[in-house]
Protein backbone atom coordinates (compact mmCIF):
# COMPACT_ATOMS: atom_id res chain seq x y z
CA UNK A 1 0.00 0.00 0.00
CA UNK A 2 0.97 3.32 -1.00
CA UNK A 3 -0.43 6.63 1.39
CA UNK A 4 0.93 10.27 0.18
CA UNK A 5 0.50 12.82 3.55
CA UNK A 6 0.19 16.58 2.70
CA UNK A 7 2.57 17.77 5.21
CA UNK A 8 3.20 21.39 5.68
CA UNK A 9 6.22 23.24 7.66
CA UNK A 10 4.27 25.87 9.80
CA UNK A 11 5.88 28.62 11.96
CA UNK A 12 6.68 26.46 15.77
CA UNK A 13 3.58 27.55 17.74
CA UNK A 14 5.83 27.01 20.55
CA UNK A 15 8.63 29.29 19.55
CA UNK A 16 6.75 33.07 20.16
CA UNK A 17 8.63 34.34 17.15
CA UNK A 18 5.93 34.31 14.24
CA UNK A 19 5.44 38.24 12.45
CA UNK A 20 4.32 38.96 9.48
CA UNK A 21 6.29 40.97 6.62
CA UNK A 22 5.12 43.98 5.39
CA UNK A 23 3.38 42.58 2.55
CA UNK A 24 1.50 40.26 4.59
CA UNK A 25 3.61 37.42 4.31
CA UNK A 26 4.64 35.22 7.18
CA UNK A 27 8.18 35.89 8.55
CA UNK A 28 10.07 32.36 8.06
CA UNK A 29 13.29 33.59 8.91
CA UNK A 30 11.89 34.60 12.46
CA UNK A 31 10.48 31.57 13.31
CA UNK A 32 12.12 27.65 13.60
CA UNK A 33 9.87 25.37 10.87
CA UNK A 34 8.22 22.29 12.52
CA UNK A 35 5.45 19.77 11.12
CA UNK A 36 1.74 21.48 11.90
CA UNK A 37 0.52 19.29 14.44
CA UNK A 38 -2.44 18.19 12.49
CA UNK A 39 0.09 16.82 9.98
CA UNK A 40 2.11 14.38 12.44
CA UNK A 41 -1.12 12.92 13.57
CA UNK A 42 -2.02 11.48 9.88
CA UNK A 43 1.45 10.37 9.20
CA UNK A 44 1.76 8.41 12.36
CA UNK A 45 -1.74 6.72 10.89
CA UNK A 46 0.10 6.51 7.46
CA UNK A 47 3.02 4.71 9.34
CA UNK A 48 0.93 2.59 11.79
CA UNK A 49 -0.94 1.02 8.53
CA UNK A 50 2.28 0.53 5.96
CA UNK A 51 3.44 -1.56 9.06
CA UNK A 52 0.25 -3.48 9.50
CA UNK A 53 0.47 -4.24 5.54
CA UNK A 54 3.99 -5.34 6.30
CA UNK A 55 4.72 -3.94 2.93
CA UNK A 56 4.64 -0.21 1.41
CA UNK A 57 4.98 3.52 1.56
CA UNK A 58 4.78 6.43 2.72
CA UNK A 59 5.47 9.75 0.75
CA UNK A 60 5.62 13.26 1.76
CA UNK A 61 4.02 15.84 -0.29
CA UNK A 62 5.26 19.16 0.28
CA UNK A 63 4.47 22.64 -1.24
CA UNK A 64 7.20 25.17 0.66
CA UNK A 65 10.03 27.23 0.31
CA UNK A 66 13.69 25.53 -0.68
CA UNK A 67 14.37 25.60 2.90
CA UNK A 68 11.69 22.78 3.21
CA UNK A 69 13.57 19.55 3.26
CA UNK A 70 15.18 20.75 6.80
CA UNK A 71 11.26 19.99 8.14
CA UNK A 72 10.29 17.08 5.75
CA UNK A 73 13.67 15.54 7.23
CA UNK A 74 11.42 15.36 10.76
CA UNK A 75 8.97 13.75 9.13
CA UNK A 76 11.01 11.04 7.11
CA UNK A 77 12.62 10.58 10.52
CA UNK A 78 9.41 9.25 12.34
CA UNK A 79 9.38 6.60 9.09
CA UNK A 80 8.14 8.10 5.74
CA UNK A 81 10.23 6.57 3.54
CA UNK A 82 10.75 9.57 0.83
CA UNK A 83 9.42 12.98 0.17
CA UNK A 84 8.48 14.92 -2.71
CA UNK A 85 8.59 18.65 -2.57
CA UNK A 86 7.30 21.48 -4.37
CA UNK A 87 9.38 24.16 -4.78
CA UNK A 88 9.13 27.41 -6.91
CA UNK A 89 10.36 31.14 -6.16
CA UNK A 90 6.94 31.89 -7.77
CA UNK A 91 5.05 30.16 -5.26
CA UNK A 92 5.96 32.68 -2.22
CA UNK A 93 2.97 34.06 -0.69
CA UNK A 94 0.53 31.92 -2.68
CA UNK A 95 -2.95 31.46 -1.14
CA UNK A 96 -5.06 28.70 -0.49
CA UNK A 97 -6.70 28.56 -3.55
CA UNK A 98 -3.28 28.35 -5.27
CA UNK A 99 -1.89 25.45 -2.66
CA UNK A 100 -5.08 23.76 -3.77
CA UNK A 101 -4.08 24.08 -7.18
CA UNK A 102 -0.73 23.38 -6.95
CA UNK A 103 -1.22 20.11 -4.68
CA UNK A 104 -3.85 18.90 -6.81
CA UNK A 105 -1.80 18.95 -9.72
CA UNK A 106 1.47 17.27 -7.67
CA UNK A 107 -1.09 14.80 -6.85
CA UNK A 108 -1.83 13.87 -10.32
CA UNK A 109 2.31 12.24 -10.72
CA UNK A 110 2.06 10.53 -8.42
CA UNK A 111 0.96 6.81 -7.26
CA UNK A 112 -1.20 6.34 -4.44
CA UNK A 113 -3.54 3.87 -2.53
CA UNK A 114 -4.58 6.33 -0.17
CA UNK A 115 -3.99 10.50 0.70
CA UNK A 116 -4.00 11.80 3.87
CA UNK A 117 -3.98 15.42 5.52
CA UNK A 118 -4.38 17.39 8.42
CA UNK A 119 -7.82 18.78 8.83
CA UNK A 120 -6.34 22.37 9.00
CA UNK A 121 -2.54 24.12 9.88
CA UNK A 122 -1.82 25.70 12.87
CA UNK A 123 -0.80 28.99 10.87
CA UNK A 124 -3.43 29.10 8.18
CA UNK A 125 -6.44 27.39 10.43
CA UNK A 126 -8.52 27.92 7.00
CA UNK A 127 -9.20 23.59 6.77
CA UNK A 128 -10.18 24.08 3.09
CA UNK A 129 -7.27 22.81 1.12
CA UNK A 130 -7.77 19.30 1.53
CA UNK A 131 -11.56 19.71 0.09
CA UNK A 132 -10.34 21.79 -2.46
CA UNK A 133 -7.57 19.38 -3.33
CA UNK A 134 -10.47 16.27 -3.39
CA UNK A 135 -12.20 18.73 -5.77
CA UNK A 136 -9.71 19.43 -8.26
CA UNK A 137 -8.40 15.53 -7.88
CA UNK A 138 -12.12 13.86 -7.80
CA UNK A 139 -11.14 11.59 -5.22
CA UNK A 140 -14.03 10.21 -2.82
CA UNK A 141 -13.31 12.82 -0.14
CA UNK A 142 -13.79 11.86 3.84
CA UNK A 143 -13.15 14.15 6.17
CA UNK A 144 -12.31 14.62 10.02
CA UNK A 145 -11.37 10.65 10.88
CA UNK A 146 -10.64 9.89 14.36
CA UNK A 147 -9.90 6.19 12.98
CA UNK A 148 -9.06 4.84 8.98
CA UNK A 149 -9.66 1.50 7.93
CA UNK A 150 -8.80 0.29 4.98
CA UNK A 151 -9.50 -3.15 3.16
CA UNK A 152 -7.14 -3.45 0.66
CA UNK A 153 -8.20 -6.54 -1.00
CA UNK A 154 -11.52 -5.35 -1.13
CA UNK A 155 -9.69 -1.48 -2.54
CA UNK A 156 -12.23 0.21 -0.02
CA UNK A 157 -11.64 2.04 2.92
CA UNK A 158 -13.65 2.76 6.12
CA UNK A 159 -13.36 6.07 8.43
CA UNK A 160 -15.26 7.22 11.27
CA UNK A 161 -16.12 10.83 10.56
CA UNK A 162 -16.22 13.30 13.54
CA UNK A 163 -19.61 15.30 13.49
CA UNK A 164 -21.29 18.05 15.62
CA UNK A 165 -23.26 14.57 17.33
CA UNK A 166 -20.66 11.54 17.41
CA UNK A 167 -19.66 10.06 14.28
CA UNK A 168 -20.89 8.57 10.94
CA UNK A 169 -18.76 5.73 9.36
CA UNK A 170 -18.01 6.57 5.63
CA UNK A 171 -16.69 4.19 3.59
CA UNK A 172 -15.34 4.63 -0.46
CA UNK A 173 -13.08 3.06 -3.21
CA UNK A 174 -9.82 3.62 -3.55
CA UNK A 175 -7.72 5.91 -3.59
CA UNK A 176 -9.44 8.40 -1.47
CA UNK A 177 -8.37 11.42 0.66
CA UNK A 178 -9.01 11.68 3.76
CA UNK A 179 -8.33 14.27 6.50
CA UNK A 180 -7.52 13.75 10.06
CA UNK A 181 -7.19 15.03 13.50
CA UNK A 182 -5.76 14.16 16.73
CA UNK A 183 -8.05 11.44 17.51
CA UNK A 184 -6.08 8.91 15.58
CA UNK A 185 -3.72 8.84 18.09
CA UNK A 186 -0.32 10.31 19.24
CA UNK A 187 2.73 11.15 16.66
CA UNK A 188 5.86 8.85 17.65
CA UNK A 189 9.04 10.76 18.26
CA UNK A 190 11.91 9.96 16.01
CA UNK A 191 14.47 7.39 17.23
CA UNK A 192 17.93 7.86 17.01
CA UNK A 193 17.98 5.39 13.86
CA UNK A 194 15.75 7.10 12.30
CA UNK A 195 17.15 10.49 12.70
CA UNK A 196 20.43 8.82 10.56
CA UNK A 197 18.31 7.38 8.39
CA UNK A 198 16.51 10.30 7.48
CA UNK A 199 19.55 12.11 5.95
CA UNK A 200 19.58 9.51 3.41
CA UNK A 201 16.52 9.44 2.29
CA UNK A 202 15.39 10.62 -1.27
CA UNK A 203 13.55 13.60 -1.33
CA UNK A 204 12.96 14.59 -5.02
CA UNK A 205 11.87 18.33 -5.81
CA UNK A 206 9.34 19.40 -8.66
CA UNK A 207 8.86 22.77 -9.93
CA UNK A 208 5.92 24.89 -11.25
CA UNK A 209 7.27 24.32 -14.62
CA UNK A 210 7.06 20.73 -14.01
CA UNK A 211 3.20 20.73 -13.35
CA UNK A 212 2.77 23.13 -15.80
CA UNK A 213 1.19 25.52 -14.09
CA UNK A 214 1.69 29.45 -14.65
CA UNK A 215 4.31 31.01 -12.43
CA UNK A 216 1.96 34.27 -12.36
CA UNK A 217 -1.31 32.67 -11.69
CA UNK A 218 0.27 31.85 -7.92
CA UNK A 219 1.72 33.29 -5.55
CA UNK A 220 1.47 37.16 -3.69
CA UNK A 221 0.42 38.26 -7.05
CA UNK A 222 -2.35 35.93 -7.84
CA UNK A 223 -3.67 35.61 -4.17
CA UNK A 224 -7.15 36.14 -3.61
CA UNK A 225 -7.27 37.22 -0.38
CA UNK A 226 -4.93 39.95 0.99
CA UNK A 227 -4.28 41.22 4.82
CA UNK A 228 -4.97 44.66 4.89
CA UNK A 229 -4.24 45.77 8.88
CA UNK A 230 -2.31 43.74 11.42
CA UNK A 231 -2.29 44.65 15.32
CA UNK A 232 -1.33 43.59 18.67
CA UNK A 233 -4.88 42.13 20.57
CA UNK A 234 -6.23 44.39 22.83
CA UNK A 235 -4.89 43.50 26.63
CA UNK A 236 -7.14 41.85 29.05
CA UNK A 237 -7.50 43.24 32.40
CA UNK A 238 -4.60 43.19 35.24
CA UNK A 239 -4.95 39.77 36.84
CA UNK A 240 -6.36 39.27 40.13
CA UNK A 241 -3.79 36.82 42.47
CA UNK A 242 -5.60 35.06 45.23
CA UNK A 243 -3.53 33.23 47.74
CA UNK A 244 -5.54 32.86 50.49
CA UNK A 245 -6.93 29.25 52.10
CA UNK A 246 -9.19 27.39 49.71
CA UNK A 247 -12.28 28.45 51.86
CA UNK A 248 -11.51 32.21 51.11
CA UNK A 249 -9.78 31.70 47.74
CA UNK A 250 -13.44 29.71 46.56
CA UNK A 251 -15.45 32.82 48.55
CA UNK A 252 -13.64 34.98 46.18
CA UNK A 253 -13.95 33.34 43.01
CA UNK A 254 -17.94 33.01 43.72
CA UNK A 255 -18.18 36.90 44.57
CA UNK A 256 -16.40 37.70 41.07
CA UNK A 257 -19.11 35.47 39.51
CA UNK A 258 -21.27 37.23 41.25
CA UNK A 259 -19.91 40.44 40.83
CA UNK A 260 -19.83 39.96 36.78
CA UNK A 261 -23.58 38.05 36.75
CA UNK A 262 -22.45 35.05 35.98
CA UNK A 263 -23.98 33.02 38.66
CA UNK B 1 -22.86 44.83 -4.69
CA UNK B 2 -25.12 41.90 -5.91
CA UNK B 3 -25.41 40.08 -2.74
CA UNK B 4 -24.41 38.13 0.52
CA UNK B 5 -25.74 34.33 0.79
CA UNK B 6 -25.77 32.40 3.62
CA UNK B 7 -25.14 28.82 3.82
CA UNK B 8 -27.70 27.23 6.46
CA UNK B 9 -26.61 24.66 7.55
CA UNK B 10 -28.68 21.52 8.99
CA UNK B 11 -28.59 19.43 12.16
CA UNK B 12 -28.74 16.23 12.65
CA UNK B 13 -32.83 16.94 13.38
CA UNK B 14 -33.00 18.88 10.19
CA UNK B 15 -33.16 21.87 12.43
CA UNK B 16 -31.00 24.79 11.14
CA UNK B 17 -27.55 24.51 13.72
CA UNK B 18 -26.37 27.32 15.79
CA UNK B 19 -23.50 28.57 13.88
CA UNK B 20 -25.72 29.32 10.92
CA UNK B 21 -27.99 31.86 13.20
CA UNK B 22 -24.65 33.64 13.42
CA UNK B 23 -23.30 33.21 10.24
CA UNK B 24 -26.98 35.12 9.15
CA UNK B 25 -26.77 37.73 11.60
CA UNK B 26 -23.38 38.37 10.75
CA UNK B 27 -24.45 38.68 6.98
CA UNK B 28 -27.05 41.37 7.61
CA UNK B 29 -24.78 43.48 9.38
CA UNK B 30 -22.06 43.44 6.92
CA UNK B 31 -25.31 44.63 4.37
CA UNK B 32 -25.97 46.96 5.89
CA UNK B 33 -22.50 48.56 6.16
CA UNK B 34 -22.13 48.07 2.39
CA UNK B 35 -25.19 50.30 1.84
CA UNK B 36 -28.13 47.67 1.43
CA UNK B 37 -27.01 44.85 -0.20
CA UNK B 38 -29.49 41.85 -0.71
CA UNK B 39 -28.91 38.74 1.76
CA UNK B 40 -30.38 35.42 0.60
CA UNK B 41 -29.63 31.88 2.80
CA UNK B 42 -28.98 28.64 1.25
CA UNK B 43 -30.43 25.52 2.39
CA UNK B 44 -29.26 22.70 0.71
CA UNK B 45 -30.28 18.97 1.90
CA UNK B 46 -32.26 16.13 1.72
CA UNK B 47 -35.40 17.78 3.73
CA UNK B 48 -33.89 21.26 4.09
CA UNK B 49 -37.48 22.87 4.85
CA UNK B 50 -37.25 22.91 8.37
CA UNK B 51 -33.91 24.46 7.95
CA UNK B 52 -34.79 26.97 5.35
CA UNK B 53 -37.92 28.15 7.75
CA UNK B 54 -35.81 29.20 10.40
CA UNK B 55 -33.36 31.12 8.45
CA UNK B 56 -36.26 32.61 6.66
CA UNK B 57 -36.61 34.23 10.17
CA UNK B 58 -32.96 35.78 10.09
CA UNK B 59 -32.80 36.59 6.29
CA UNK B 60 -35.33 38.05 3.58
CA UNK B 61 -34.99 35.35 1.40
CA UNK B 62 -34.28 31.84 1.45
CA UNK B 63 -33.42 29.27 -1.23
CA UNK B 64 -34.01 25.14 -0.61
CA UNK B 65 -32.33 22.56 -3.08
CA UNK B 66 -33.90 19.25 -2.01
CA UNK B 67 -31.20 16.75 -2.90
CA UNK B 68 -31.92 13.31 -1.66
CA UNK B 69 -28.33 11.92 -1.90
CA UNK B 70 -27.28 13.80 0.93
CA UNK B 71 -29.39 11.73 3.62
CA UNK B 72 -26.91 8.61 3.09
CA UNK B 73 -23.54 10.41 1.84
CA UNK B 74 -21.44 12.29 3.17
CA UNK B 75 -22.95 16.01 2.83
CA UNK B 76 -19.79 18.60 2.32
CA UNK B 77 -18.77 17.87 -1.16
CA UNK B 78 -22.31 17.68 -2.60
CA UNK B 79 -23.52 20.55 -0.99
CA UNK B 80 -20.64 22.31 -2.55
CA UNK B 81 -21.48 21.36 -5.66
CA UNK B 82 -24.69 22.15 -5.82
CA UNK B 83 -24.01 25.71 -4.14
CA UNK B 84 -21.31 25.97 -7.16
CA UNK B 85 -24.14 25.99 -9.57
CA UNK B 86 -26.68 28.29 -7.96
CA UNK B 87 -23.93 30.71 -7.75
CA UNK B 88 -23.03 30.67 -11.30
CA UNK B 89 -26.78 30.99 -12.16
CA UNK B 90 -27.34 34.03 -9.54
CA UNK B 91 -23.79 35.44 -9.46
CA UNK B 92 -23.80 36.42 -5.98
CA UNK B 93 -20.52 38.22 -4.18
CA UNK B 94 -19.74 36.54 -0.98
CA UNK B 95 -20.73 33.43 0.38
CA UNK B 96 -20.77 33.28 4.01
CA UNK B 97 -20.62 29.70 6.03
CA UNK B 98 -19.71 28.38 9.62
CA UNK B 99 -16.07 27.68 10.45
CA UNK B 100 -17.21 24.26 11.54
CA UNK B 101 -16.35 20.46 9.88
CA UNK B 102 -19.37 20.81 7.40
CA UNK B 103 -18.84 25.04 6.74
CA UNK B 104 -14.77 24.34 6.09
CA UNK B 105 -15.50 21.73 3.71
CA UNK B 106 -18.21 23.21 1.66
CA UNK B 107 -15.77 26.54 1.38
CA UNK B 108 -13.13 24.27 0.62
CA UNK B 109 -14.70 22.51 -2.22
CA UNK B 110 -16.61 25.71 -3.05
CA UNK B 111 -13.26 27.72 -3.53
CA UNK B 112 -12.04 24.88 -5.64
CA UNK B 113 -14.92 24.71 -8.13
CA UNK B 114 -15.70 28.83 -8.27
CA UNK B 115 -11.81 29.84 -8.25
CA UNK B 116 -12.69 32.23 -5.09
CA UNK B 117 -10.65 32.79 -2.07
CA UNK B 118 -11.45 32.08 0.82
CA UNK B 119 -11.85 34.33 3.99
CA UNK B 120 -11.13 31.94 6.81
CA UNK B 121 -11.76 31.33 10.35
CA UNK B 122 -13.10 34.89 10.67
CA UNK B 123 -13.66 36.28 14.40
CA UNK B 124 -15.41 39.55 13.34
CA UNK B 125 -16.39 40.46 9.62
CA UNK B 126 -17.94 43.79 8.09
CA UNK B 127 -18.48 45.15 4.96
CA UNK B 128 -15.75 48.41 4.11
CA UNK B 129 -15.36 49.57 0.43
CA UNK B 130 -17.47 47.38 -1.86
CA UNK B 131 -16.20 44.17 0.28
CA UNK B 132 -16.19 42.31 2.86
CA UNK B 133 -13.03 42.49 5.62
CA UNK B 134 -12.62 39.87 8.08
CA UNK B 135 -10.77 39.94 11.48
CA UNK B 136 -8.93 37.00 12.49
CA UNK B 137 -6.78 35.79 15.09
CA UNK B 138 -3.33 34.36 14.40
CA UNK B 139 -0.37 33.17 15.83
CA UNK B 140 -2.27 31.49 18.90
CA UNK B 141 -3.96 34.95 19.60
CA UNK B 142 -0.59 37.21 19.49
CA UNK B 143 -1.44 39.35 16.10
CA UNK B 144 -5.19 40.09 14.96
CA UNK B 145 -5.61 41.08 11.39
CA UNK B 146 -7.75 42.00 8.91
CA UNK B 147 -7.96 40.48 5.51
CA UNK B 148 -10.17 41.39 2.48
CA UNK B 149 -10.59 39.94 -1.44
CA UNK B 150 -8.42 41.02 -3.91
CA UNK B 151 -11.29 40.50 -6.74
CA UNK B 152 -14.69 41.12 -6.06
CA UNK B 153 -16.11 37.51 -5.31
CA UNK B 154 -15.36 35.29 -1.93
CA UNK B 155 -15.97 33.10 0.41
CA UNK B 156 -16.40 33.92 4.12
CA UNK B 157 -16.08 31.08 7.07
CA UNK B 158 -17.11 32.21 10.81
CA UNK B 159 -16.26 31.16 13.78
CA UNK B 160 -18.63 30.19 16.24
CA UNK B 161 -20.13 32.77 18.88
CA UNK B 162 -18.24 35.96 16.90
CA UNK B 163 -21.76 37.70 17.37
CA UNK B 164 -24.96 36.73 19.41
CA UNK B 165 -27.47 35.50 17.13
CA UNK B 166 -30.14 37.30 16.65
CA UNK B 167 -33.85 36.96 14.32
CA UNK B 168 -34.70 39.83 11.60
CA UNK B 169 -37.23 42.23 12.64
CA UNK B 170 -39.99 40.29 10.01
CA UNK B 171 -39.77 36.41 8.39
CA UNK B 172 -38.38 36.06 4.97
CA UNK B 173 -39.68 33.73 1.95
CA UNK B 174 -38.63 30.55 0.96
CA UNK B 175 -38.27 29.38 -2.47
CA UNK B 176 -37.78 25.53 -3.50
CA UNK B 177 -34.76 25.82 -6.69
CA UNK B 178 -34.17 22.46 -8.69
CA UNK B 179 -31.23 21.07 -8.25
CA UNK B 180 -29.65 21.07 -11.53
CA UNK B 181 -27.27 19.14 -13.54
CA UNK B 182 -25.50 15.83 -12.80
CA UNK B 183 -22.79 15.62 -9.29
CA UNK B 184 -19.55 15.32 -10.40
CA UNK B 185 -17.70 14.70 -7.64
CA UNK B 186 -18.01 10.74 -6.33
CA UNK B 187 -20.88 10.44 -3.76
CA UNK B 188 -19.35 8.53 -0.09
CA UNK B 189 -22.27 6.96 1.05
CA UNK B 190 -22.61 6.89 5.19
CA UNK B 191 -22.90 3.32 6.44
CA UNK B 192 -23.47 3.95 9.89
CA UNK B 193 -23.79 6.22 12.39
CA UNK B 194 -22.92 6.27 16.07
CA UNK B 195 -23.48 8.50 19.02
CA UNK B 196 -20.47 10.30 21.02
CA UNK B 197 -18.94 7.35 23.15
CA UNK B 198 -20.08 9.98 26.21
CA UNK B 199 -23.40 11.89 27.21
CA UNK B 200 -21.10 14.80 28.21
CA UNK B 201 -22.70 18.23 27.27
CA UNK B 202 -21.01 19.96 24.35
CA UNK B 203 -18.31 22.76 24.56
CA UNK B 204 -18.41 24.22 21.23
CA UNK B 205 -21.16 26.42 22.52
CA UNK B 206 -21.82 26.49 26.00
CA UNK B 207 -22.00 29.56 28.08
CA UNK B 208 -19.76 28.28 31.21
CA UNK B 209 -16.83 25.70 31.21
CA UNK B 210 -14.92 23.88 34.00
CA UNK B 211 -11.99 22.25 31.94
CA UNK B 212 -9.51 20.26 33.33
CA UNK B 213 -5.64 19.48 32.66
CA UNK B 214 -2.93 17.76 33.05
CA UNK B 215 -3.29 19.08 37.13
CA UNK B 216 -6.40 16.83 37.33
CA UNK B 217 -4.11 13.87 37.55
CA UNK B 218 -6.41 10.82 36.06
CA UNK B 219 -10.07 9.90 34.97
CA UNK B 220 -11.36 10.03 38.73
CA UNK B 221 -9.69 13.69 39.10
CA UNK B 222 -12.40 14.75 36.40
CA UNK B 223 -15.04 13.52 38.45
CA UNK B 224 -14.13 16.70 40.75
CA UNK B 225 -14.79 18.66 37.49
CA UNK B 226 -17.89 17.48 36.38
CA UNK B 227 -19.27 18.47 39.77
CA UNK B 228 -18.17 22.06 39.82
CA UNK B 229 -19.48 22.14 35.71
CA UNK B 230 -23.24 20.25 37.02
CA UNK B 231 -22.63 23.08 39.81
CA UNK B 232 -22.24 25.83 37.72
CA UNK B 233 -24.81 24.54 34.62
CA UNK B 234 -21.47 24.44 32.22
CA UNK B 235 -19.67 21.88 30.42
CA UNK B 236 -16.18 19.89 30.79
CA UNK B 237 -13.54 20.91 28.90
CA UNK B 238 -9.86 19.93 28.60
CA UNK B 239 -6.54 20.02 27.32
CA UNK B 240 -4.83 17.69 24.87
CA UNK B 241 -2.43 16.08 27.84
CA UNK B 242 -5.75 15.57 29.43
CA UNK B 243 -7.00 13.53 25.91
CA UNK B 244 -3.86 12.20 25.64
CA UNK B 245 -4.13 10.44 28.43
CA UNK B 246 -7.09 8.99 28.03
CA UNK B 247 -9.16 10.68 30.85
CA UNK B 248 -11.38 12.47 28.91
CA UNK B 249 -12.73 11.96 25.04
CA UNK B 250 -11.30 13.99 22.02
CA UNK B 251 -14.48 15.76 21.70
CA UNK B 252 -14.24 18.21 25.16
CA UNK B 253 -10.25 18.70 23.97
CA UNK B 254 -10.19 22.97 23.80
CA UNK B 255 -6.90 24.39 22.07
CA UNK B 256 -5.06 24.09 18.63
CA UNK B 257 -5.87 20.58 17.41
CA UNK B 258 -9.45 20.65 19.55
CA UNK B 259 -12.39 23.04 19.40
CA UNK B 260 -11.80 26.91 20.08
CA UNK B 261 -14.73 28.47 22.38
CA UNK B 262 -15.90 31.53 23.58
CA UNK B 263 -17.81 30.94 26.60
CA UNK B 264 -18.96 33.54 29.26
CA UNK B 265 -16.87 31.48 31.83
CA UNK B 266 -13.50 29.20 31.49
CA UNK B 267 -12.89 27.85 34.80
CA UNK B 268 -9.22 26.42 34.26
CA UNK B 269 -8.31 23.43 36.73
CA UNK B 270 -4.38 22.60 37.16
CA UNK B 271 -4.06 24.04 33.31
CA UNK B 272 -0.83 25.95 32.77
CA UNK B 273 -2.20 27.87 29.64
CA UNK B 274 0.37 26.43 26.88
CA UNK B 275 -0.05 28.59 23.67
CA UNK B 276 -1.50 24.83 21.98
CA UNK B 277 -4.36 25.65 24.74
CA UNK B 278 -5.06 29.00 24.83
CA UNK B 279 -5.77 29.37 21.02
CA UNK B 280 -8.72 27.70 21.92
CA UNK B 281 -10.01 29.74 25.41
CA UNK B 282 -8.08 33.20 25.19
CA UNK B 283 -11.12 35.03 24.24
CA UNK B 284 -13.44 33.93 27.26
CA UNK B 285 -14.73 36.78 28.70
CA UNK B 286 -14.25 35.90 32.10
CA UNK B 287 -11.24 33.43 32.83
CA UNK B 288 -10.72 31.91 36.30
CA UNK B 289 -7.84 29.67 36.73
CA UNK B 290 -6.47 27.14 39.64
CA UNK B 291 -2.91 26.71 39.61
CA UNK B 292 0.16 25.07 42.07
CA UNK B 293 2.15 27.58 39.99
CA UNK B 294 1.69 30.64 40.09
CA UNK B 295 4.70 31.23 37.22
CA UNK B 296 2.11 29.20 34.76
CA UNK B 297 1.77 31.11 31.52
CA UNK B 298 -2.27 31.76 32.37
CA UNK B 299 -0.98 34.21 35.17
CA UNK B 300 -0.77 36.23 32.22
CA UNK B 301 -4.27 36.24 30.67
CA UNK B 302 -6.11 35.08 33.74
CA UNK B 303 -8.83 37.71 35.29
CA UNK B 304 -7.75 35.79 38.99
CA UNK B 305 -5.84 32.89 39.23
CA UNK B 306 -5.82 31.44 42.74
CA UNK B 307 -2.68 29.84 43.72
CA UNK B 308 -3.61 26.62 45.30
CA UNK B 309 -4.08 22.62 45.30
CA UNK B 310 -6.82 22.18 42.68
CA UNK B 311 -8.69 19.32 44.44
CA UNK B 312 -8.83 21.60 47.64
CA UNK B 313 -9.61 24.93 46.09
CA UNK B 314 -12.70 22.85 43.73
CA UNK B 315 -14.22 21.04 46.69
CA UNK B 316 -14.00 24.43 48.49
CA UNK B 317 -15.68 26.11 45.30
CA UNK B 318 -18.46 23.09 45.32
CA UNK B 319 -19.43 23.57 48.95
CA UNK B 320 -19.43 27.38 48.17
CA UNK B 321 -21.86 26.80 45.19
CA UNK B 322 -24.03 24.61 46.83
CA UNK B 323 -24.27 26.75 49.48
CA UNK B 324 -25.53 29.65 47.54
CA UNK B 325 -27.75 27.57 45.10
CA UNK B 326 -29.35 26.28 48.86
Amino acid sequence: MRIVVLTKPVPDPASGGERLLPDGRLDRANSPAVVNGNDEYVLEKALKLIEAAGEGEVILLTMAPESAPETMRKALAMGATRGVLVTDPAIAGSDAVATTRILAAALKTLDFDLVFAGVDTSDGTAGVVAPGVAALTGLPYLSYAASVDPDEAARKVRVKRITADGYEVLEAPMPALISGTQALGEPRYPSLKGIMAARSKEITTMSLTDLGIDGTSVGLDGATTKVVDSRPPEARGATKVVRDAPDEAARQIVALLAERRII
Amino acid sequence: MAGIWVHGESAADGSLTKLSTEVATLARSVAEQLGGAEVTGVVIGSDPAAAAEELATFVPKVLTVKEPTIADNAAGMIVAQRLAALVEANDPDIVMTGAGPEGRDVAGALSALTGWGVLANATAVRGDGGGAVATHSVFGGKLITESGLTGSKGIVTVRPNAVTAEPAGSAGTVEEVAATGELQQPAVPIVDRLEAETAAAKIDDARIIVAGGRGVGGSDGFGLIQELADALGGAVGATRAAVDSGWIPYSQQIGQTGKIVKPQLYLAMGISGAIQHKVGMQTASTIIAVNRDPDAPIADFADMIVIGDLVEVGNALLAELRARSG
